[in-house]
């Protein structure tokens, strides 16, 4: 829906505004100009790219599909891309979470809830390079979540080394993805919960709705866009993660690499820009899959959704 | 007492009962999430107070000996340089956000108030745009910012940061869109020009949509560090995120004193959202309804 919008009704167009054109060409030329270089430019050169092999520097020539397929035969590469089914897990509990406490926190019985929405959102705005040093230590044996577990009363023998150990450090970066995300979709939530008319809650109430039907009856289908939004963008931001291995992980060190620190290392370590360039088409295709996926998917369960409310309107329109 | 008005009582008083228990829950489950926002930041907060010292010895959960030891960010400003860091990203946060929002407001004018052939196309350029993923396509753009001589240039920096924003466009478009046409025709008639209407009329009737686009853009740019880290690796031009990269260098593993360098960089968001709330909040719907 974005930007097909409408164009107020120009009244005087008999002969060329000269000056109109002159300000439609100054004002939109340089940021068109920009989108050219930094999003189809690359966009361009990256399809063209990945069926070379090259560096920087050099152009070794064109190798067909080479490179695409080294990725599909490597399992360094599918191991890296299934880490992202970590992030879509973290991704499904930050959703749930963040509903439930946007929930508890529009409930108008609730004091100070804008000093408790203010503290659950800040994460979001917390620079992170300063993410990855506050988790580093956070996480650093003997430290601020052993200390705290200890003091629950488990011994720190039986803790494992959240970072380094395989067979937990990505659930604790993904750990540091839910906090600092979980706020910002739960801020995303109550906007979307005040816009529901508050009549309908009375109306429940007299109805002897309990909390739990009126969840479902009204909290829900009133958030469905806001929900389908932060999904599609959660799922497809775990596609593509980095941030956590990046910035806490140390660079994906530790079996930590996702598919885009693997594309990062390849262009600027490795410098095959050619591969790089294969893993990024790939990593895009995929992103773009999830989205149609998904909206297809929301589109059907909407339409799915109307019918039956159309049909309910038509039979009682029926019985009238 | 007869039997039935002790039945109603009673039930009253286990209803009453559940919904005690009910309200003691709610907030539990949000203290205690608070607490989990909280309790990484709070623990940097307190072993920023202490000496290196107290560091070595004292479990990383408990409190400062003294709360005005001020001297780990005293050295964490001169050695890590903090002072040039900070007025770096000020420059770039200062010229990408006013580059964005002349840039967006520009555009969303000339594209919701003239028909011309190419506004439909420059308005599906820009909404391909936003699904391509940018992240996807680091790899072409440092070939291009190479070619263009931008490596370790501020210029080019910023240039990258102003370039690659559709949200702000999105933003004045809206605003654009509920703005009344009348108000621009009648001026025109009046003899003034377009560029008059702009600047002098419709600019200053949008500056709430200014001060969102400002503030998430501010505060995106001043905590980028990717891009920072990519193009701009020579000393001179550090940015609060490279240079706070940096200090695993100087200072290893004395986290009492990257913890100040820490806290020192949260300051700026933090006075930023305390006082743009409202506009944190309502950008950021307005920026993921995008899709």
């Amino acid at each position: 829906m974005s930007f097909v919008g409408t164009v107020q009704p120009d009244l005087r167009r008999k002969r060329v505004n000269w000056q109109k054109v002159l300000v439609i060409v100054l004002f939109a030329i340089v940021p068109l100009f920009l989108l050219m270089l930094f999003t189809y430019v690359p966009f361009a050169k990256m399809i063209q790219f990945s069926f070379h092999n090259m560096s920087y520097t050099k152009d070794k020539g064109f190798v067909g599909l080479d490179n695409y397929l080294r990725i599909f035969t490597k399992e360094e590469y599918i191991g890296a891309m299934l880490l992202s089914l970590y992030y879509m897990a973290g991704a499904v509990v930050q959703l749930a979470l963040a509903l439930f406490l946007a929930s508890v926190l529009s409930l108008e019985r609730i004091r100070g809830s804008g000093i408790f929405k203010a503290i659950l959102f800040f994460p979001f705005l917390v620079n992170g390079i300063a993410i990855g040093y506050i988790f580093k230590y956070f996480y650093t044996r003997g430290f601020v979540l052993d200390s705290v577990l200890q003091a629950i009363g488990i011994p720190l023998e039986s803790l494992p080394y959240w970072l380094r150990d395989q067979s937990i450090n990505n659930w604790s970066l993904v750990f540091t993805s839910v906090w600092k995300y979980c706020g910002q979709n739960m801020v995303l939530f109550i906007g979307a919960i005040a816009s529901i008319d508050p009549t309908l809650y009375e109306a429940a109430t007299i109805d002897g709705a309990n909390r739990w039907q009126q969840f479902k009856a009204i909290i829900l289908p009133g958030i469905k866009t806001v929900f389908m939004l932060n999904l599609i963008l959660s799922i497809t931001g775990s596609l593509s993660a980095f941030e956590p291995a990046y910035v806490v992980g140390s660079m994906g060190a530790n079996g930590t690499a996702t598919f885009f620190i693997k594309i990062h290392q390849m262009a600027h370590v490795s410098q095959k820009v050619g591969q790089a360039c294969a893993m990024a088409m790939v990593l895009m295709a995929l992103i773009l899959l999830f989205t149609v996926l998904q909206r297809l998917f929301f589109r059907y369960v909407m339409k799915d959704s109307e019918n039956t409310f159309n049909a309910k309107a038509n039979k009682a329109k029926a019985l009238w | 007492m007869t039997n039935a008005a002790m039945a109603i009582r009673n039930t009253n008083n286990g209803a009453r009962t559940k919904r005690i228990i009910i309200r003691t829950l709610e907030y539990l489950a949000i203290l205690l999430a608070c607490f989990i926002a909280l309790l990484p930041i709070w623990s940097s907060f307190t072993t920023s107070f202490k000496t290196a010292e107290e560091y070595g010895t004292t479990n990383a959960m408990a409190l400062p000996q003294n709360w005005l030891n001020f001297s780990n960010y005293a050295q964490v400003w001169t050695e890590g340089d903090m002072l040039r860091a900070f007025l770096t990203s000020a420059s770039v946060v200062v010229v990408v956000v006013a580059v964005s929002v002349m840039m967006g407001s520009m555009l969303a004018y000339v594209l919701n108030r003239f028909r011309f052939p190419g506004n439909g196309l420059i308005r599906n350029l820009f909404m391909i745009a936003t699904l391509i993923p940018g992240i996807a396509m680091q790899v072409t753009t440092y070939q291009i910012m190479k070619d263009l001589g931008f490596l370790n240039s501020i210029v080019g920096y910023m240039i990258l940061m102003s370039g690659t924003d559709v949200i702000s466009i999105y933003i004045f478009l809206q605003y654009f869109e509920n703005l009344d046409g009348a108000l621009d025709e009648s001026a025109v008639l009046e003899g003034c020009t377009y560029f008059g209407v702009f600047f002098k009329i419709l600019l200053p009737l949008t500056k709430p949509a200014i001060i969102t686009v400002a503030v998430l853009k501010g505060v995106g740019v001043y905590n980028e560090y990717y891009s920072a880290n990519l193009y701009l690796q020579s000393n001179s031009w550090r940015t609060i995120s490279t240079a706070l990269y940096s200090f695993s260098g100087p200072f290893k593993s004395s986290y009492n004193i990257i913890c100040a360098g820490v806290l020192l960089t949260l300051i700026p968001s933090l006075i930023v959202f305390l006082i743009f709330q409202k506009q944190v909040y309502a950008g950021l719907a307005s920026g993921s309804v995008k899709g």
